[in-house]
């Protein structure tokens, strides 16, 4: 599964990782960073991470 | 009958639909909404899509393949409901029939009665309100903002970017009073004075000035502000009156138990988002309505599960409900995060950094936190969460 987070509109309210902590971190400068390559047994995670982006800015293909 | 009816087309509906899918739910769901948009992002209403212009194409949330099949029944809003007959009647005249309904018709902005005209008095709710109100921040407008909660306060800094002159006139005594206490919202009012905005704070507006459209406004203490716009942003009132004349307690939104089930209700009927009034486990107390961007996303996903166990014949999950209430506010350069429920401490101490500058505030009621909330401090807002969850 591809995961793609739109930079434009990231915010690093860091959400997402709460709810994919492995896929998704804030770094020590508060900056998200995250895995783009997911094992597909990390969707249903993956799929509440970007449900409760307040940007709506990840997508899950 | 016609499966699942869902009466509220924001994201409380789209994330139930697309949880009672998830769920194993397969028949027919039929989703009403009173405006003629496919559910989408509120939030950006008042900060960057009212800055940068509103497409609310952009601003649609992206909907689950499981939801494809969905029936959208848009631009009528529920007038009436049968809960004992299980029918719903829209303003187009359409009565649908149900075998499990859902409120999730959310919140309208509260009006205030105040004399004169009252064109040029916009309120800041849907799409077609942004539109309506970006049109007149042009630069120099002079804008007057009633409320200082979160949408007075992020459309008084956008107005402010776009080169307006900004007046917020509110009863509180500090912006945000109710969410962030006196410390952090007299913070964040020094921040707004910083970049222009005018603060008439404890008082209240008299009436509105002008022929047909409003030119003045009158405040309490006899200041008279121009007025090219006036936004009211002073509350909200749920959107109950639908389900008027069933026995329904309407005073308050809906009260709901664990599964998001509506008490009393003669059918199986379930709400979400911002009118359901539901327990949380990590919040003990009396059930509550919350009206974070958060919480239908939260409530609705239960309230899916819910639904796919009642219309298979299966025992609802009855396990407590527990979710985490956040909200975040983007204003100038800031960003405000919080998690839990700050508003109902009775303490408040700044924990990290200064009040002036990025900070961490605690939130205690009889000594135990409840909420935590930061000013340009995210990341490190994130082992308060773990403590308000209960896992320290």
């Amino acid at each position: 599964m591809k995961v793609t987070v739109d930079m434009d509109k990231c915010q690093h309210y860091g959400q997402c990782c709460f709810e994919a902590p492995d896929v998704f971190e804030l770094d020590a400068d508060g900056k998200l960073q995250y895995v783009a390559d997911v094992a597909e047994e990390r969707r249903a995670d993956v799929e509440s991470a970007a449900d409760v982006c307040p940007m709506q800015a990840i997508v899950v293909e | 009958m016609t499966g699942i009816v869902i009466v509220g087309a924001g994201l409380g509906g789209l994330r139930t639909a697309e949880s009672a899918r998830a769920a194993g739910y397969q028949g027919p769901i039929t989703i009403v909404g009173e405006e003629s948009h496919l559910p989408y992002n509120r939030p950006p209403l008042s900060k960057e899509a009212l800055s940068t212009g509103v497409a609310v194409d952009d601003l649609h949330f992206r909907r689950k393949p499981s939801v494809d099949d969905v029936t959208w029944h848009l631009g009528a809003p529920a007038i009436g409901s049968d809960l004992v007959a299980r029918t719903v009647t829209l303003a187009d005249g359409t009565v649908l029939s149900f075998q499990a309904l859902v409120a999730a018709t959310g919140i309208r902005p509260r009006r205030l009665p105040i004399d004169g005209p009252q064109a040029g008095c916009i309120v800041l709710r849907t799409a077609d309100d942004a539109l309506q109100l970006r049109e007149r921040l042009i630069p120099g407008a002079q804008v007057v903002i009633l409320g200082a909660g979160f949408i007075g306060c992020e459309v008084a800094a956008t107005a402010i970017k776009l080169g307006c002159t900004v007046h917020v006139v509110a009863i509180d005594t500090e912006p945000m009073i109710r969410p962030l206490g006196a410390e952090l919202g007299s913070a964040m009012r020094v921040r707004h004075e910083h970049h222009g905005v005018h603060f008439h704070l404890g008082r209240f507006v008299t009436g509105f000035v002008g022929d047909e459209q409003i030119t003045r406004v009158t405040v309490d203490d006899g200041t008279e502000l121009a007025a090219d716009v006036v936004v009211e942003a002073v509350g909200s009132v749920a959107n109950v009156e639908w389900l008027a004349g069933n026995g329904l307690d309407l005073s308050d939104g809906l009260l709901v138990d664990d599964a998001m089930a509506v008490i009393d209700a003669p059918c199986p009927m379930f709400a979400v988002g911002d009118i359901a009034r539901h327990p949380n486990a990590w919040f003990p107390g009396p059930a509550r309505r919350i009206e974070h961007w958060n919480m239908p996303t939260e409530t609705g996903k239960r309230a899916g599960q819910s639904l796919a166990a009642v219309l298979s014949g299966a025992p609802m999950d009855t396990a407590a409900f527990a979710a985490m209430p956040s909200f975040w506010s983007d204003q100038y350069s800031h960003k405000l995060q919080s998690f839990g429920m700050p508003g109902l401490a009775d303490h408040i101490t700044v924990v990290a950094g200064s009040p002036d500058g990025p900070c961490i505030a605690e939130y205690r009621r009889d000594g135990q936190l409840v909420g935590v909330v930061g000013i340009d401090m995210t990341a490190e807002l994130a082992p308060y969460r773990k403590q308000l969850m209960g896992q320290q």
